[in-house]
């Protein structure tokens, strides 16, 4: 029992991720509205990046910006050491990824926006059957 | 169809929570991704470019070739709200509302039929509501100090946290902000629609061009350092002024696409009525 | 690190993402959604990732919502699920 308690606090915010990235998926999948398909595809999509930005913390490490950064250049600069900073590697990739999301999402709302003006409607089921009445 | 897609994302989610038993302890500085590569670019960043923000320095030059795709794949997003949504009208369309200003009486003028230019009248929305002269004053007033701030966000992106996307962003959200509190034609007028587009490409073409630049020098293609013979200046420092004019690049062409994608998104690309 | 806080504000973020797909108003969900990048870029400032929140900040709680509810006003508002 004791060894359970210690996994769950180990690994909680692991799961607290997941189910996230499961909530994301649930929608995309279930939701018959064009508007929330899209809003699961971004709740998706922001959960993974926390996910990758939590690999990067490091206890008792701070920000990535190195201190007494001004004076020194090149040569007789202090001594740094990698354990005093968190992994700098997630975010860079990470700052990708939120700005490929906002570009997916403004293509995603150009493509709803033109299925309403064809079909009137936003709802898939109602689509489809305007689709099978040609 | 609801339960297939419970049963998916309940199956995927505990599939999901049993590889976690295999995840590092959460905050481990021993972790395998705290040991292989990030050490190098901690400790050498300071010496080998003089930029403080980790970050920013890995962003631009360390994985400079990513930074370059992914410029150009905001402009195609762009591009395709354009394509998709764009349609050019030659003439004005269908009926036309005018409000009278001294007396708020409202004037539908058909299709064909023309109105005699005068300045009494001014052309509205077809989901008009009454000016807010609070939101517009405050709004004018504010906007300048967002660009300022905008502008000090990317030029400092060397010390603190920032850069081009951010400052970029920021700059698009306050012509949105013009366009939202006052009308969609006010801020078309202020920043038109080719000069946008165009100025969205420059961005890509200052990024890519400074790589090309250091190519035709003699080193690799975005190697800073070669843009020492040019700057006169050592190469470490070189660096430094590469990553600033990459990140000036970058902030122009993601201001210039959120302009665009809200242009294109909130008038169903007609550029006539806006939110 | 404070596990109390990071526990507070995972929870919002669930509660914020589970209104966001279930309200039958497309502007509720709009501004929900608003609500759920916002807490993510608190998150990530606590866990010391700044750029990123700077990021998400203008990016997912600013430029994002805006371009949701212009698509909402150009559509239409009401959904039946």
């Amino acid at each position: 029992m004791g060894d359970l308690i210690q996994i769950v606090v180990a690994k909680y915010n692991y799961w607290i991720y997941i189910t996230l990235m499961m909530i994301g998926l649930y929608a995309m999948i279930v939701k018959n509205n064009l508007v929330k398909k899209i809003v699961g595809m971004n709740i998706f999509q922001t959960a993974i990046i926390l996910f990758y930005v939590s690999t990067g913390a490091k206890r008792g490490a701070t920000i990535p910006i190195l201190e007494h950064g001004h004076g020194d250049h090149g040569a007789g600069a202090h001594m740094v050491h990698a354990v005093d900073y968190i992994n700098p590697l997630p975010h860079v990739l990470m700052l990708t990824a939120i700005v490929v999301s906002v570009a997916t999402l403004g293509v995603a709302l150009a493509l709803a926006i033109r299925v309403y003006s064809r079909y009137n409607t936003l709802e898939e089921d109602e689509i489809l059957a305007q689709i099978r009445e040609k | 169809m609801k339960i297939i897609g419970l049963i998916i994302a309940l199956v995927t989610g505990v599939l999901l929570i049993g590889a976690t038993g295999d995840f590092p302890d959460w905050a481990d500085p021993a972790s395998p991704a705290s040991t292989h590569l990030s050490p190098h670019f901690i400790e050498k960043t300071m010496e080998e470019t003089s930029v403080p923000n980790i970050v920013t320095a890995v962003l631009a030059d360390y994985r400079g070739y990513d930074t370059m795709y992914e410029t150009a794949v905001i402009f195609t997003a762009g591009l395709a709200c354009f394509i998709l949504l764009r349609i050019f009208v030659r003439e004005e369309p269908g009926d036309r509302l005018y409000r009278h200003l001294l007396t708020g009486v409202t004037v539908r003028v058909k299709e064909g039929m023309e109105l005699p230019p005068s300045e009494d009248f001014e052309r509205i929305d077809a989901t008009w509501t009454p000016p807010d002269l609070i939101i517009k004053t405050v709004c004018r007033f504010l906007i300048p100090f967002i660009q300022l701030f905008a502008l000090y966000v990317i030029a400092h992106g060397h010390h603190s946290p920032g850069g081009g996307f951010q400052g970029g962003v920021i700059l698009g959200a306050s012509i949105i902000l013009l366009a939202i509190s006052q009308d969609l034609r006010t801020s078309v007028r202020r920043l038109r629609e080719k000069l946008d587009a165009v100025l969205c490409a420059v961005g890509v073409i200052i990024y890519a061009g400074t790589g090309a630049l250091c190519l035709l020098l003699g080193l690799n293609f975005l190697d800073y350092s070669a843009l020492a013979s040019v700057l006169h200046c050592d190469p470490v420092t070189a660096r430094s002024h590469g990553i600033l004019i990459v990140e000036i690049g970058v902030g122009i062409a993601v201001m210039c696409t959120m302009i665009w994608i809200y242009n294109n998104v909130s008038s169903t690309g007609k550029y006539d009525e806006g939110l | 690190m404070i596990w109390e806080l990071d526990l507070a504000i995972l929870t919002l973020v669930v509660m914020a993402g589970i209104g966001a797909i279930t309200v039958k108003d497309l502007l509720g969900a709009a501004i929900l959604f608003g609500a759920y990048s916002f807490m993510m870029c608190l998150l990530w400032s606590i866990m010391g990732a700044v750029d990123v929140s700077f990021t998400e900040a203008s990016v997912g709680a600013g430029v994002s919502t805006v371009f949701f509810v212009a698509a909402v006003f150009r559509t239409t508002r009401r959904t039946k699920d």
